[in-house]
């Protein structure tokens, strides 16, 4: 049915339309809202005898939700930002134990200087964790990711977490249409589990594993990575069969007919990249730009095919591998390994800094002239930086940077619009 | 009204069992105990823990007609009983992180719940690192949830498991690896760490309770009351290591009911937030035929003796006994 509804509720009520059996939570801005939604639907009874902890922390919350995993039981969560390192530990453990979670993540930058808004340095730093992660566009993918994030979750017997940019998608209102209770279970069958705490039949699970077996076992955990890869498309085809809509998937072109030039991006930013393409193509650039709607397992095969034709790609990311620059640009030189294709990381967003199509369009015309520097850092503004670089040189005991910034910017907050 | 029996009668604790009715016999001494912590795990020789588990273990499978899905933190008892692929786990066993077996517990109580199956009895298990340093936010969580999971800290007093270092229940004078018996003030410092039952009890949880292995028949009638009963329950059990402790694998018993006899591990159990019942101590010892035994303690008994730390142990254990009344008056049950 056809809501205009909060990206966060709609989260909710597709989780709740799962059928989970335990979900716990602990509150983090901008997560907040889905699990406030999930509290009030399970308080409602509308999920069965659906368990709703309120833990005391991120860490007891993956933890709740692994012990609820191993126990037969369909369990969720959600977080962002420094709730997800706080739960680091776990999100390895979960992985190896192949608990089939789905958590979501609301996306949100990681301090110091502490920060609530956008960008996906929290669920970048977890992208080797054994996780598969998959990265929302719209608010409707975002509910849509859940129903085949627990269905791959479950066959494959392996955590999935859905990437919703905090505040762009979780806070805001749009269309979308939340399917019935019957259309999910038809899409999703009930959880059984591969291996389950029972005292009928009692076995022992988190063994300690030496040098003998343990290379072995983290190998067969890369090669779940690569089972997911084949199964990924196969579910979104069957979603897309089943709801009539497609979402999800490994990568998800858009106008490359002809690109010389495509732009490769991960969740909300592409709705913005896509205007900002519409207006290109307008005037006449060949210009186009892949989706990454799977960051893990990485689709190498499939990228390297839809950018084969590209005589250039630019990554737009809104994370920073501090000495290095870009996380899924170089992931993307591997997938493009062997070829001559300039790659151009395009840093943007950190922290909420705004991305506008106007600073998207320079960017993307420089690049197509090979004229633009690599890293880039979108609207970065380099007086600040000159600025507090001097103050440093000058003096050791400049004082902290983030507020010498502000002092200097004579404003706080207004950067946003 | 009931008598109580008093094994002292015969002398010993040993003999004891025998004197009981059936139903009150040690699970230990039937053939269907559930033998929840089998032969041939990797313990050391002489380990408190391991026996501790057992008794523990074996007493909540008995209270819970089989029932049960334990929960364990990384620690000695993970690891001498599950190297892989062997296990010495007879009931269905679960070991997650360091820090997170009561969060773990939660999640299988809540799972179980979610299931209908209320007949599936939580434990969560660990040793005194796991559940009062690093697992203590997950623990506190689960108590003031009330999570319907019954909770059993092994204490030897230290990390043994990574080589003895100190941890938040090292009694102060201990030498550990982190507090090593050099300097002016040799062994842990004065005036440290926590104490997790009283903690626990102010959750006001419904049951709290510390036992050692120095009574076994009191750790299973702990064990097995708090099976009786929902919500979130905490049994602290006294367990020395001859490892760490420095001990002879063979003193293991002697010096736990050292501890106990000398004030140091008072046994009460607690309901609702108030103490309900304490063991009275037999035969008061000093606390130094306690430390004696123990090479951690040694740098106390060089020439000349630290008195002074001595005494201020003495006094440790002096207060326990006031504050809980383990001495009974003559005549007094």
């Amino acid at each position: 049915m056809l809501q205009q509804i909060e990206g966060s509720q709609a989260i909710a009520q597709a989780v709740a339309l799962c059928r989970p059996e335990v979900i716990c939570a602990y509150p983090i801005t901008p997560q907040t809202h889905i699990v406030e939604g999930l509290s009030e639907i399970v308080r409602e009874g509308r999920i069965g005898n659906c368990q709703f902890l309120n833990v005391e922390s991120e860490f007891a919350a993956l933890s709740v939700a692994i012990g609820a995993s191993a126990a037969g039981a369909r369990a969720y969560t959600a977080t962002s930002s420094q709730g997800l390192l706080f739960m680091a530990e776990a999100v390895y453990n979960a992985a190896g134990l192949g608990l089939p979670i789905v958590m979501t993540i609301g996306n949100r930058a990681i301090g110091a200087p502490i920060n609530i808004w956008n960008d996906h340095s929290d669920s970048m730093s977890m992208r080797d964790s054994g996780w598969v992660q998959l990265y929302a566009e719209t608010n409707q993918e975002a509910a849509d990711l859940h129903f085949q994030a627990f269905r791959l979750a479950e066959e494959l017997s392996m955590p999935v977490m859905v990437c919703v940019d905090g505040f762009i998608l979780t806070h805001a209102y749009e269309q979308v249409d939340v399917p019935s209770q019957a259309e999910v279970d038809a899409y999703l069958p009930p959880f059984e589990p591969v291996q389950v705490l029972d005292p009928a039949d009692p076995v022992s699970i988190g063994a300690m594993v030496g040098p003998e077996a343990f290379f072995e076992v983290r190998y067969l955990a890369h090669h779940k990575q690569l089972q997911a890869l084949e199964m990924i498309p196969r579910l979104a085809g069957a979603f897309a069969r089943a709801f009539g809509r497609e979402s999800g998937g490994l990568v998800v072109p858009y106008r490359t007919e002809g690109a010389k030039t495509v732009i490769v991006a991960l969740g909300s930013v592409v709705g913005t990249i896509k205007d900002t393409i519409d207006e290109m193509r307008a005037e006449g650039t060949e210009i186009g730009a892949v989706k990454l709607a799977t960051f893990r397992p990485f689709p190498l095969a499939e990228l390297r095919a839809a950018l084969i034709e590209a005589e250039r790609v630019v990554v737009l990311e809104k994370a920073l591998a501090a000495g290095l620059g870009g996380i899924a640009a170089s992931n993307v030189r591997m997938a493009l390994r062997g070829l001559s294709t300039p790659v151009y990381t395009v840093i943007a967003g950190l922290g909420g800094r705004v991305i506008p199509t106007t600073s998207l369009k320079r960017a993307f015309a420089e690049a197509h002239a090979d004229r633009i520097d690599d890293p880039h850092f979108l609207d970065l503004d380099w007086k600040v930086i000159d600025k507090e670089l001097a103050r440093a040189k000058e003096r050791r005991r400049s004082g902290p940077i983030a507020e010498n910034i502000l002092r200097g910017l004579g404003l706080v907050g207004q950067k946003l619009f | 009204m009931t008598q109580r029996i008093k094994f002292y009668q015969t002398g010993t604790f040993t003999v004891g069992n025998r004197l009981l009715d059936a139903e009150r016999r040690t699970v230990q001494a039937t053939v269907d105990r559930s033998n929840s912590l089998t032969s041939g795990h990797r313990a050391c020789q002489g380990c408190g823990e391991a026996l501790g588990a057992r008794y523990a273990v074996d007493a909540a499978m008995r209270a819970a007609n089989g029932q049960v899905i334990a929960v364990n933190a990384t620690g000695c008892l993970e690891v001498f009983s599950t190297p892989y692929p062997e296990t010495s786990w007879q009931v269905p066993w679960f070991h997650s992180l360091f820090g997170n077996a009561p969060a773990v517990a939660s999640g299988v109580a809540a799972a179980m719940r979610a299931k209908g199956r209320t007949d599936v009895r939580v434990i969560g298990q660990g040793g005194d690192g796991g559940t009062v340093d690093i697992g203590f936010g997950c623990l506190s969580g689960m108590f003031e949830r009330n999570d319907d999971v019954l909770y059993l800290c092994y204490d030897n007093e230290a990390y043994m498991n990574t080589g003895v270092q100190r941890s938040g229940r090292t009694p102060p004078g201990a030498r550990t690896a982190t507090t090593p018996a050099v300097g002016n003030k040799p062994g842990a410092e004065f005036g440290q760490g926590k104490n997790p039952a009283l903690i626990a009890m102010a959750h006001n949880i419904p049951y709290v309770a510390t036992a050692s292995i120095a009574d076994l028949h009191d750790l299973e009638a702990k064990v097995t009351k708090a099976m009786a009963i929902e919500g979130s329950r905490y049994v602290h059990i006294h367990v020395p290591c001859p490892l760490g402790w420095g001990s002879l694998p063979r003193d293991t018993m002697r010096i736990a009911r050292l501890a106990v006899e000398s004030g140091l591990f008072p046994l009460f159990e607690a309901e609702h937030g108030e103490v309900t019942d304490v063991t009275p101590i037999r035969r008061k010892v000093p606390v130094d035929e306690y430390l004696k035994p123990q090479r951690r303690f040694a740098h106390l008994f060089r020439q000349p003796p630290d008195r002074e730390s001595i005494s201020a142990i003495q006094a440790i254990a002096d207060r326990n006994i006031a504050k809980f009344g383990l001495l009974r008056q003559e005549g007094e049950v």
